[in-house]
Formats: structure tokens, sequence, C-alpha cells
């Protein structure tokens, strides 16, 4: 499954899962402070890390990305008190899932940006950016998207067989 | 087929510098289901809105993309304006194309790319958004006041004398806060207790105000217009009603001994104490962790002596639960702790000043002590090691402050202008005395604030030194002050009397903590962070929390008094209705899918999730769902990223939306 991957210049797709109070909030004071960073970077808004259901995650690889970075408030600092740690949790199980399946982990980026963290938000993002760069183009799962559903047929003789065992 | 409008904002040259903004609007006019996509120089003026507003009717709109600045910023203006055109407003989302674009990247071909992309995405969103009803909820007219100094004083008599209840929150046993320790204020050098005790009085005794000494906030419920406050009121080991205040347990309490904090340690005091003669309430509290009879068992000398039996050393902590609608945090600032690095802290301390190593270096809290008509010396500058008056002072100004190898890169802000202070009081009590300061820079923005410095230069003698002080050390009974002229280019040095140090302002001890317990945001100084910086400078981004004085940043007392008084105008619009209007992003149960296995219960942290029995028109049990109580949820969505079965949706944030936005990468 594992296509040659080609190490060239090419401009990797970011997407960034953040919370509205902290990392959106930080991503806005990199702004007024006028940092810079790479523009691969498309940012989509939760009220939490919380709500981030880590089918966005596996669907935003589907659809081209070739990092997500997930950004909430350091713990302890949650808007709704207790939302970064469940996603803590959900996602350090997800991690496994995701290398399980064979997802190179330094594709995906987790961390704590607060509303004052301007420039951690930039370091993040630059960094995932260079990283993913180096990485070349995520292939899995868009060549996954790719192959034609599977017809019905059982065309291996150890499923044929099973197949026939069946009384 | 959706009928989507886009309007692309110049924001004067702020986007249009880096993002081509018509290429933008006519990539959007190609988006299936776009209606009409325009640019304009400033979308948020009179002229934008009415344009947005005229392309609603004229191209029957029937949602909005808004390509300008932060949802921050202006969402609530755009919705506003959707909402004058009939639109419901959650029909109408903000594309960021300002601080997450063109303020951040230079390459403008790269940007535009960008700047289309997020407008795609927010133009799939909307496609995919709702109307939602604002959600009406009871506004319980009454505020907690958290800090009883000038800021919680003055920000609780404003919502008091306006006519609502007031709950003040002091951790200290006395209101007054670092104002009552101050000697004269700047710049009219009027007494500080002569202005502020009055004031501790009127609060107190205000009939609206309900004031808790010796207290802190133990735990934090609810939301804007209803929460739940629980207040930890420490055990006095006194009972407030039964004491008349005569003082005589003072009077006879055999351990003396103890250092007083209030004085800044030149005191000492006994272990049943009020911290300092006006103190409010003029209950003394017992210091349990010096208090022979806690100690040992022995003594009882307080209970015995007071006539109306007020001692109580059974006295417990009491949890008190108080309803309010609206906080106000007042918790103030401490100084800088300048003795040797502690352990873990990531400031570095100045062992070099030898603070706390040599007795005649001070800071400048202590100074007003020494100048203060209530201090330990009754008012004679008289130095801590010998008692002496000292002629030769040293003033040494940004010590911690604007020293980023130190820890902390802000500016103190009052430092200037009290070291002016202090070098008049001190002339003004020892004549023949000479004051030196070393400063970097002389900051002195204010009314009649440089005016005052340059009396304290041109009048009242003090020479000031442009440099910093590398090195204090004891030389026989002096301190030699070892500094720099920049200025000249010499090196200086000064055998001085007495050293007082401008430590920097930090944030109170604990800030973070109450900042956790409050839900509100503090950024690295452990400062509160308001929720702009110039718009909104008195709100926090949790709504129904407000700030005054030094919590949010240093400042002097005239500008915390401005602020107080602002925080509670804002509390009073807020009570000035019955109900308030809050936003709809509550999640929902879809209730023939939810299969009751309770799994948002245990995550939910309003407590909002409840049990509901669906029964037939027989009365027959069918089944049980959840249930959310949409006044209580707080819009986390954390519930539904758990469900097993996809049956909670957070309105504003549904799957659909999400998914939609990620289609578009």
């Amino acid at each position: 499954m594992h296509a040659e991957q080609v190490k060239h210049d090419f401009e990797p797709k970011i997407v960034a899962f953040v919370c509205t109070w902290c990392t959106y909030a930080g991503a806005d004071l990199a702004g007024t402070s006028r940092l810079q960073y790479p523009s691969n970077v498309r940012i989509v808004k939760f009220p939490c890390t919380g709500r981030i259901d880590p089918v966005f995650i596996l669907r935003a690889f589907q659809k081209g990305a070739d990092g997500v970075l997930v950004s909430g408030c350091h713990p302890g600092d949650c808007h709704y008190m207790a939302g970064n740690y469940h996603a803590r949790r959900r996602f350090s199980a997800f991690r496994k899932l995701l290398e399980f399946v064979g997802v190179d982990l330094d594709r995906l980026e987790f961390s704590w940006v607060s509303a004052a963290e301007g420039g951690k938000w930039v370091e993040m993002v630059t960094g995932l950016t260079e990283r993913v760069r180096e990485m070349g183009p995520m292939r899995e799962f868009k060549d996954l998207e790719n192959e034609e559903p599977w017809s019905g047929a059982l065309d291996s003789p150890e499923l044929e067989k099973a197949f026939q065992a069946i009384p | 087929m959706s009928r989507i409008g886009v309007f692309v904002c110049h924001c004067g040259e702020n986007i249009s510098r880096t993002v081509a903004v018509e290429k933008v609007a006519v990539a959007a006019r190609e988006i299936p289901g776009v209606a009409f996509a325009t640019d304009y120089k400033y979308m948020c003026s009179e002229p934008g809105q009415s344009l947005l507003k005229k392309a609603v009717a004229d191209h029957r709109l029937d949602g909005l993309v808004v390509a300008a600045c932060s949802p921050r910023m202006h969402e609530k203006t755009f919705r506003n304006a959707a909402r004058a055109t009939g639109l419901n407003p959650f029909l109408c989302e903000m594309a960021n194309i300002r601080e997450h674009c063109s303020w951040v990247h230079e390459n403008r071909e790269e940007a535009t790319a960008k700047a289309a992309d997020i407008v795609r995405m927010m133009v799939a969103r909307v496609k995919k958004n709702r109307d939602l009803a604002a959600i009406t909820v009871p506004v319980t007219k009454r505020a907690l006041v958290i800090g009883g100094g000038i800021a919680g004083i003055q920000a609780a008599l404003d919502i008091a004398d306006a006519g609502h209840q007031v709950v003040l929150v002091e951790k200290e046993p006395s209101i007054g806060g670092h104002m009552a320790q101050l000697s004269e204020t700047f710049p009219t050098l009027d007494c500080s207790q002569c202005i502020m005790t009055p004031k501790m009085v009127d609060v107190a005794n205000h009939p609206n105000v309900t004031l808790y000494t010796y207290a802190e906030i133990e735990n934090v419920e609810g939301y804007i217009g209803n929460f739940q406050i629980t207040i930890r009121k420490k055990a006095r080991s006194v009972d407030e009603a039964k004491c008349t205040g005569c003082g005589i347990c003072s009077t006879k309490c055999p351990q003396k001994k103890i250092p007083n904090a209030f004085d800044r340690n030149l005191g000492t005091r006994p272990a049943i104490y009020t911290p300092f003669p006006q103190a409010v309430p003029n209950t003394p509290v017992i210091d349990r962790d010096n208090c022979t009879y806690f100690k040992t068992g022995k003594c009882g000398v307080c209970s015995k002596v007071c006539g109306p039996g007020a001692v109580d050393y059974e006295q417990q902590d009491e949890l008190i639960v108080e309803p309010v609608g609206a906080i106000v945090a007042a918790t103030g600032f401490q100084l800088y702790d300048i003795g040797p690095k502690p352990e873990g802290s990531p400031y570095k301390g100045y062992g070099e000043y030898g603070y706390g190593t040599l007795p005649d270096v001070i800071d400048g809290l202590t100074f007003e002590r020494l100048a203060s008509a209530s201090g330990p010396t009754g008012g004679a500058i008289r130095r801590p090691s010998d008692g002496k008056e000292p002629k030769e002072v040293v003033f040494i100004q940004c010590v911690g402050s604007r020293a980023r190898e130190k820890g902390i890169s802000y500016c103190s802000k009052i430092c200037c202008m009290y070291t002016a202070k202090h070098t008049m009081l001190f002339k003004h009590k020892v004549h023949d005395g000479q004051a030196y300061v070393f400063f970097m820079d002389a900051r002195t923005p204010g009314k009649n604030y440089d005016e005052f410095w340059r009396r304290a230069v041109e009048e009242e003698d003090a020479v000031y030194v442009r440099g910093m002080v590398s090195r204090l050390y004891q030389k026989g009974d002096k301190v030699v002050v070892v500094g720099s002229d920049v200025l000249v280019g010499v090196r200086v040095e000064i055998e001085a009397d007495l050293v007082v140090l401008a430590t920097a302002v930090q944030a109170q001890k604990g800030a973070d903590l109450l900042a956790q317990k409050l839900g509100i945001s503090y950024d690295k100084d452990n400062f509160y962070s308001e929720a702009h910086a110039k718009l909104k400078p008195v709100e926090c981004a949790t709504a129904g929390i407000y700030l005054a004085g030094a919590c949010q940043g240093p400042k002097d007392i005239p500008e915390t008094v401005s602020q107080a008084s602002a925080a509670a105008a804002k509390v009073m619009t807020l009570f000035s209705k019955d109900q308030m209007e809050r936003d709809p992003m509550v999640a929902r149960v879809r209730e023939t899918t939810c299969v009751a296995c309770f799994a948002c219960r245990k995550v939910c942290p309003y407590g909002a999730v409840e049990h509901k029995e669906i029964r037939n028109r027989q009365g027959e049990l069918i089944k049980v769902v959840a249930s959310v109580n949409a006044g209580v949820c707080g819009g986390c969505g954390t519930c539904q990223a758990t469900c097993p079965s996809k049956s909670v949706e957070l309105d504003g944030y549904t799957d659909e939306q999400i998914f939609a936005m990620i289609e578009e990468l």
C-alpha cells in the first residue's frame, strides 16, 4: 500500500483543529503581533477540543491533509473546565489506533496553545509544516478513497474455500 | 440550492495589502450556491453594512459569509446586521482572512489562495447552518466582587449604590488591600489612609453589601446571570457577632513577637490581632500557626479577658453558597520576591542586591510603611538595622521590571512615580538628606505626573542617575551601591545608609488557580486577560465576569478606580434586564436514536444531562433517553464527540457543518 514517497518540494496541506478560547485566540494574537508563518494551514474552529471527534482527523487525512494539528487550552485552563482532559484521553487512545493502522504519527501534532501564546502557535504550525514537507505527501488514505469498492467477488482461493465450507 | 452572499473586506489596507480581495470575490462567485459576492473597503462601516443589507434584499440571500477580521472582533456586528435584514443571525459566519491570513503571510499569491480557501470552507459551513433561536435565561441581580482592595471596594460601592446586592469577599482579615499600606499617594501627596478608610467603612456599612473577610472562593459553578459561588469563610476563632472590637485580647496576648506582615515585617504583632488599627471589620483573628493555645493547648488568655465571650477556639471553616449573576475579579497584585531565587520559580531573583541578607536594603512598600504616620516608626524614616535616621538614600528602579533575563519583560508602570514620591517624602522628613535614584527611563504619562516628577528632580533635589546597579554590599554600617552612569559613561559608587528597591508588580499569588475556578484566561505572567485589549478592557472572554485593577496588569490608583467603576457599569448593564439572551450553542439529543447509555452525562462538566422518560398515552414507560438542560449547558460539545450512537448534537457545531468544511480542504 505504501507507494514510494516522493520527497521533493511540495506544499503540504495542514489542517488545524483548534478550540475557540485558547488556540484560535492565540492564532489571532499571532496575527495582531504580525508574526509570519507558512500559509499551508487551514483552521477549523471548535468550541472546545472536547468537541473534536477523531473521525474528523481521519476524514481530513482522507480529503487531502498531509498533516493535522489539534490544539486547545492548557490543562487546567479549559473554558469548559474539563473538555481538554477528555480530548487528551481520547487522543492518546486514538494515536495508538492510528499507529496500528500505519499512519506515521509525525503527521499528527497535539498541543496546548493558550490565548497568550501567539509565538508558540507560529512555532507549532511552522514546525509541523516543515516536518511534513520533509516527509512528503500523505498517500495512504487518499489511495484508499480512490480504490474501487469491493465487488463482492471472492477472488482468493482461501476465501473461496471457506465460503464453500459453509453448509 | 442555497443563495449565499460573500462579502470580502479590504479592512482599509490591512487585508488588501497582501490578499487580492477582488480575486477572492471573483473566486467566491464560482462556488456552487453563492448567489452574490463582492468586495468593499470597510465592511464593518455603516456603508459596508448597508451594502450587506441591500444585497440580502436584492439577491434574496439565505446565508452570509463575511471574509474580514476574526469573529472575535466583528461576528456580533455582522450577525446584528443579518438580524436587521430579517435573516437569522446564525446564518452569518465570518471567514477570518485578516488575523489568520493577511497579517501572517507576506506572499501575495499564497495569501490570496489561502483566503479563497478559507472563504470556500466557510461557504460550505454556512450551507449547513440552521436557524437558531437565542435562549433567554433569568438574571440573578446580585454581584460577587473578589478582593477588597481599592478596586473591589469601588466596584462594590458603585454596584450597591445602584441598588443591587453585592457580596464582597476578601482573603485577609481586613479589607483595604495594598492601598491601606501606603503613606501618601502621587501626584497630590494626600494621605492614603485618609481617602481609603472612609471608603472601607462605607462599603462595610452599606445595606446592600454582604462582606466576607478572611474568606476565599472555594468553587464557582454556573454561567452568566446564574453563578453559584461557594465561599470558604476561614475560622477566625472570634465570633464576629459578639466581638465589640475593644482590642483587650490583643493587648493581653502573651505571644507578641510575630512579624507584622502589614508593616512588611518591620514591627511585631500578637497572635490574636487586627492587621492595622483602622481595620474593617474591626474584629481580631487568631493566627493559629503562632498561637500558644493552638500549639500547646495551654494559655487561653484572650478567652479569659474577653468580656462578651467572643473568642471561640472551636470555630470551624464555614462554607457559604451565594447565588450571583455577575462576578468582578479585583484580586490585585503582589511584589516581586527579590530574595534568592526560589526553587522551581521562573523568576531569577536579585541575589546581587542582597535583599533579605542586607538589613538596610528594603523594597518600596516597606518604605511606604516607614513613611506612614500609622507605621511602625510613626512616620519617621528610620533604617531597619540600627534605627538611625538615614542621610543618604539610594532608590533603584526597575528591579525585576523590564528585565527579560530575570523573568519579567513588562514595565510595572507605577514605580517611576512612587520612587519620585519617595524622594519627596524622604526630603520632607529628613531635610539634610540626599536621595539618589538609579533609573532606566522616567515614565510619567498621566495627568500632572510629569510635573510631579520634575518637582522631585528640580525642587526637591533628588539626584537621578541614568544607569543600572550591578551590586550592593555592606561596608561597615553603609551599603555600597555599585552602578554606572551611562550618560556620562562612568562607574558610580555611592555609600548609602538605606537602599530602596522599586520591585516589580506581579500577579497576585494564586491568581492562576482562581482563574481556573472562574474559567477565565490569563497571560504568561498570570495577569487576567481582557476580552479585547482596546474595546473590551474590563470584560473577560467568559461572559458575566469582569476585571478591575491590577489583577489585569500593573495599574496605579486612578486607573484602578476608573476600571472598577467601568466594571461596575458593565454589571449594572447586565442587571438592567430581568432576562438575558445567551448564545444558543447548546447540545440537543436526538431521542429516536439515543440508547440511554449516559456516556454524555459522565463527560458533561455542567451536569446538564438529565434523564427523560418517554411515555405513551397510557402513561406506560416506553424508553428512557438523555436530555440536555439548555439553560445549564455550556456548549463545549464534549458529549457529542463522546456519544457512541451520535445522538447528541451541538447546535452551531454539528457534524454536518464540520464535515462540510473538511470536504473543502
